[in-house]
Parts: C-alpha cells; sequence; structure tokens
C-alpha cells in the first residue's frame, strides 16, 4: 500500500479572466520509507502538490489518499488533526515561533494533542537531545544560527512520530555546509528512523541526497525516476562523512 | 484541542512582549471600569441621601398651611393670615378617614436659658401625636400626655442640639429650663434626625404643648389659633384622598363658599421628596449610562489592537494552524488575550473607581456608596465587552488559509 496516493489530481486557480492549471492529472504512489524530490522550475506546481500532500490546500478534483484515507471532503479541523498526527513540516524559512524557546517550539504540536505538560516536554527535550541541540532547550530562535533553527524545526516536525516528513527547500536559507549537513540528518532520519520524506528543491545536489526524482513543468509529472548514484553524490557524500 | 492553561500561558506572552500596547489597551477598561463604580457609587450616594431626609421628615406626611391675604390686589403669600386653629385639628382627626394621626403646630423663636447657658431656638408647640407624625422617637424620657396638653403643663422635649449646647455633657431630663422667663421642666430628649432636605438642622428644636404655646409662650390673635397642622396619612395610597377629606372638611368648618378660594394650604411633602428620590434614581441611572460609554470606547480599543495583533502575527497562526491547531485553538486564544485585557483591566478598574469614589467623599465631601453590585455589574460587563470585541478578531484569524498565513511576511 502507498503511504501518498494521488489520482487524477487537478488544481486550477481561476484567476478570473484565465484559469491557471496548477496541477493536470497527477498520478503518483509514493510507498513507505521512500525519501522522494520533487523539482521543477517556480511555477510548475511543485508547491501546489506540496500543499496538498500536506493537507493544506484541497484539490479542485482528483483524489488524494493519505495511508489509503480519502481526504477530499474532510473540514478544515479534520485536516488540521491529521497534520498534527501524520505529516512534520520542514519549511525553508524554518518558520519556529519567534520570542519562544527551542523546547516550547518543538512542544508546539502536542500542545494542540493535549498531551500533559511532563510527557510533552520530555518528548521535545527528547527529538531536541537526538538532533544534538543538547543546553539550547532554552534559547529563542534569535539565539540560533540557521542551521540549528532548521534542527529545531526538524524535531518539531518529529515529535508528534508522524510517518510523513514534507520538507520545502529545507536548506533555502543555509550556507553550504550546513546544508550538507541538515541533507545528512534528513537521510539519516529516512534511513534509520523509516521516516518518508518528500523534499521540494530546484537544486539538483540537494536532490541528489534522495532516492526517486519526480520533475514538474506546467503542473504535470514530466519524470518520475528512481536515482542513480552519480559521481558528484558520491563525493559529497565523503565530504559530509567529516562532520557526522 | 488545547487546554485552557496552555492558552492562558500563550496569551500572556504575547501580552507581555507588547508591554505598553497591552497597558494602554488596558488603561481604556480602566477608566471605563472606574468611572461606572465611581459615577454609581456617586449617583446612589445622593438617591440614598436624599431618601435619608425623606425618611427623616417623616413619611406620608401633608402640612396645611393657612391661606395668603390678599392686601390691594397684592398677595402676601401662604401663612400670611392666621385661619387654622387647634379645633381645625380635632377635627380633621376626628372626621378624616384617611388621615392616621394630627399635630397642630404653633411656632416661634425664643430664647431658652439654662444656668450661665443660652440658646436662641425654634419653640414647637405642639401634641403628643407629633412624634409619631414625623416618625420621631425619644432618645430618654417620656413623651407629654392628653393631661399635660389640657392642662397646659410647662413640660418640654428638647431637640439633640438643643440639649448639647444647654446641658453639655449633663443628663438634661429631670432639669428647668427657662423659655422666655418661664419655667419648664425637660421631660424627654429626642433622638437626632439630622438635617432636613433644605439643610434646616432638625435637632435645634424644642417642643412644648400647644396650649402651653398658646396661652403662655406667643400668644394668639384668636383662640385656638395654630401656625401649622401636620398630618399622617394612613399610608402612600390614601395620600390623595386624605388631602380630598382635609380640603373638604376644612372648607365646611371655614365656611368657603362654592366660587371662594381656599383660605388654607395642602401641601403634601412627601410627594415631592418622592419626586426628588426619582431624580435622583435617574441621575444614577444617568452617570452610569454616560460612564458605560467609556467602557465601551474601552472595548472598541481592545478590538483594535486585536485586529493589529491577528495581523501582525498571520505567520504565528500559519505556524500554528500548519502544526495541527484547530479553528477553536485559535480563536480561543485569541478571546482569552482580549479577555485577559479586559479582566486585568476590570480588575484595575474597580480598585481606581472605589479609590476614586472614597477621595472624593473625603475631599469633595459628596456622599458616594459603592455598592457590591455595581461592582459586579462593572467587572461583568469588562469581562463581556472583551469577550464581545474579541471575537471578532479571533474569529478573523481562525478562518486564515495556513498556506496564505506562512507566507505573510
Amino acid at each position: 500500500m502507498f503511504l501518498i496516493e494521488t489520482k487524477g489530481l487537478n488544481k486550477i486557480y481561476d484567476l478570473g479572466e484565465s484559469k491557471v492549471h496548477a496541477l493536470n492529472e497527477v498520478n503518483i504512489g509514493i510507498a513507505p520509507g521512500e525519501f522522494v524530490a520533487v523539482m521543477g522550475p517556480s511555477g510548475s506546481g511543485k508547491s501546489t502538490f506540496m500543499n496538498v500532500i500536506g493537507c493544506l490546500d484541497e484539490p479542485t478534483s482528483g483524489n488524494y489518499l493519505l495511508e489509503g484515507r480519502d481526504i477530499g471532503g474532510l473540514s478544515r479541523d479534520q485536516l488540521a488533526e491529521i497534520r498534527n498526527a501524520k505529516i512534520g513540516f520542514v519549511f525553508q524559512g524554518f518558520n519556529l515561533l519567534p520570542r519562544t524557546s527551542a523546547l516550547e517550539n518543538v512542544e508546539l504540536p502536542m500542545l494542540y494533542m493535549n498531551i500533559p505538560t511532563r510527557e510533552r516536554e520530555e518528548r521535545a527535550r527528547a527529538a531536541l537531545r537526538m538532533l544534538g541541540l543538547e543546553g539550547r532547550e532554552h534559547h529563542h530562535p534569535n539565539q540560533l544560527s540557521g542551521g540549528q533553527q532548521q534542527r529545531v524545526a526538524i524535531a518539531r516536525a518529529l515529535v508528534n512520530n508522524a510517518p510523513l516528513v514534507l520538507a520545502d527547500e529545507p536548506t533555502g536559507n543555509l550556507d553550504t555546509k550546513t546544508s550538507i549537513e541538515i541533507m545528512e540528518l534528513i537521510v539519516k532520519l529516512n534511513e534509520e528512523a523509516k521516516i518518508t520524506v518528500v523534499l521540494v528543491t530546484h537544486e539538483p545536489d540537494i536532490a541528489q541526497y534522495s532516492k526517486r526524482i519526480i520533475r514538474f513543468k506546467d503542473g504535470e509529472v514530466v519524470s518520475d525516476e528512481a536515482i542513480k548514484k552519480i559521481q558528484s553524490s558520491e563525493s559529497n557524500r565523503a565530504t559530509n562523512d567529516q562532520y557526522t | 484541542m488545547i487546554s485552557i492553561p496552555n492558552t492562558l500561558k500563550i496569551s500572556f506572552r504575547a501580552l507581555r512582549v507588547n508591554k505598553m500596547r497591552s497597558s494602554l489597551t488596558m488603561l481604556g477598561i480602566i477608566i471605563g471600569v472606574g468611572a461606572v463604580i465611581a459615577m454609581l457609587a456617586i449617583g446612589t450616594g445622593a438617591s440614598e441621601q436624599v431618601s435619608k431626609q425623606i425618611a427623616s421628615m417623616g413619611s406620608n406626611l401633608i402640612v396645611i398651611l393657612p391661606g395668603s391675604t390678599t392686601s390691594g390686589g397684592i398677595r402676601m403669600g401662604a401663612g400670611t393670615t392666621p385661619t387654622l386653629t387647634s379645633h381645625d385639628a380635632d377635627a380633621i382627626e376626628k372626621e378624616c378617614p384617611a388621615v392616621a394621626e394630627v399635630a397642630p403646630v404653633l411656632n416661634g423663636v425664643a430664647q431658652v436659658v439654662y444656668g450661665s447657658q443660652n440658646w436662641s431656638t425654634g419653640v414647637v408647640g405642639t401634641t403628643p401625636e407629633m412624634l409619631s407624625v414625623r416618625d420621631w422617637p425619644l432618645q430618654s424620657g417620656r413623651n407629654f400626655t392628653d393631661q399635660d396638653i389640657r392642662s397646659a403643663a410647662k413640660f418640654c422635649l428638647l431637640g439633640k442640639t438643643v440639649a448639647d449646647n444647654l446641658f453639655g455633657e449633663l443628663d438634661p431630663v429631670g432639669q428647668i429650663i427657662r423659655i422666655k422667663n418661664a419655667p419648664f421642666t425637660v421631660i424627654g430628649i429626642l433622638a437626632s434626625k439630622g438635617q432636613s432636605p433644605t439643610g434646616h438642622d432638625q435637632d435645634d428644636t424644642v417642643y412644648i404643648p400647644v396650649t402651653t404655646a398658646q396661652k403662655k409662650i406667643f400668644g394668639t390673635s384668636f383662640p385656638g389659633m395654630v401656625r401649622s397642622i401636620m398630618i399622617k396619612a394612613r399610608g402612600p395610597e390614601y395620600l390623595e384622598e386624605a388631602e380630598a377629606q382635609i380640603k373638604e372638611l376644612l372648607r365646611q368648618r371655614h365656611r368657603i363658599g362654592p366660587r371662594q378660594d381656599n383660605d388654607f394650604t395642602i401641601r403634601n411633602l412627601t410627594q415631592m421628596m418622592q419626586a426628588a428620590e426619582q431624580s435622583a434614581k435617574v441621575m444614577t441611572l444617568l452617570l452610569g449610562a454616560i460612564a458605560s460609554v467609556s467602557l465601551l470606547v474601552g472595548g472598541i480599543g481592545i478590538m483594535n489592537i486585536m485586529l493589529v495583533s491577528v495581523t501582525e502575527r498571520t505567520r504565528e497562526i500559519g505556524i500554528r494552524l500548519a502544526v495541527g491547531a484547530k479553528s477553536w485553538d485559535i480563536r480561543l486564544q485569541f478571546i482569552i488575550e482580549a479577555l485577559t485585557l479586559s479582566l486585568i483591566g476590570g480588575l484595575a478598574g474597580i480598585i481606581l473607581g472605589v479609590s476614586g469614589s472614597g477621595l472624593l467623599s473625603h475631599f469633595a465631601g459628596w456622599k458616594t456608596i459603592v455598592s457590591p453590585l455595581s461592582i459586579l455589574l462593572a467587572f461583568g460587563f469588562s469581562g463581556l465587552v472583551g469577550i464581545f470585541f474579541g471575537f471578532y478578531p479571533a474569529y478573523k484569524a481562525s478562518l486564515l488559509n495556513p498556506i496564505d498565513a506562512l507566507r505573510y511576511e
């Protein structure tokens, strides 16, 4: 069974005079444990695709099944519940709450599940520890480096044990060295914790960390292939090993 | 769903971040609640004072004054022609069923002397019924008896002010004082009644039997003359009936023809005072209403700030929605924020209102009464204002689209 399955997914934005086909008959299946990169130029529909599979947006027509459940026609609050339990988000701009400690940022998804304070704190601490942020629990985002902020965001994405992590240009705001660190981390999560990762990026280097690349153009899937490890990626791996 | 304590924590943090803005917003509510409490305190104090004065006049009171003389076309005003007698008083008591008690009054100013002390005061000749007509209890001693009246005894009752001025710490009962040089035995002291509605010290008086006043102190232009008659009706609902009966009786007794004017005037003091009391109540309501407007303005201030806050924190709302906050979670967060502003403002406003009323009565000498009800009302109202004006911004926040909110710069 697929974790993510779309059948004839269409998303049409009605701009009055013209209609924009952001997604055009997209049929994709992603199995649990996969690491998929979604690529394409801006306006290709990759972000719309992410929003739909992230249950942030609903398709105009077609079906989206998450763990076999059709999310079409669900209410706002039902979608929120699914996001909370099934999906972890990692954004380009980190999207941490300002003036709020790393610990409380990680606790945020559990706040809306009404998990008791003690358990919430323990799980958040464990997640931060796993991401090498021990001792930074009470730092605010503006006291952390970009890489550290993104790791807090990843901890937040993982803390509810969501089976799916959606990463939207997670390294877009980071320097090369930090980008490699973050990508290594995501690879590790995928390989060791068997978390399904869908990564949106326009950087080929970053996409190389995945095992499958889906390319979008004008709302359509133009290619969908398993990755052949190429030389540059191998050398990347070699450099990365210094940091892990 | 998020729990209330966690929501409270989020709200407090948000309010702390913008301390200046939060406290200015609260100031609107503080002033509003403070004004409502202070205004109601002033109004309640005023109407309480009026009520007290009415009670001090005696309830269901009717006063009959002699009519006016007309001399050469110039009317001289009520009481210028002595037309009333003690017999009128007796007749009213006997023949008017709506009347409970009657006390004739023959009064004047006289010097009263005890030992080396002397005092000028109003001396009132009357009957034992006077005390019940005016609801005026004795502090000590006894009232006159009918026998005292018949025999024109030289007994007197002292008002508190007179007793204090002549006797100081001594007990006046049984002592002998001189009124216009005639010796009178003090048989009782009247309880303190305080000021009349017109500001006159009601305790500055001496009561003597009406017969004694007529024969020995003031004299009369014809036998049995009195200056006025005070009447207590059976109850508030009998006031008009009593007035009509008295008018009928006195016209008959004074032989006034059908086309002639009355030679007396009937005044219903209670009605006058009730009107005053009513207007005091209306004033309280009016003051409260005006103060409520400022509370309303404070509420609009909250709404304004909450709308700004929702816009500023669009991204935060987007993050919360993305990680699984439901509409209600977001709504609750902003409503609680508004409620926190208004309730803290309300509490501070209560302190301001209560202390403000205290200062007013202390420095301006106005009587103020802060009723627990007005505090509860103002506090409850501020809470409602918070919920009412917080709801729309909260609702707006909860409807944000998570994608747009996350992208908001």
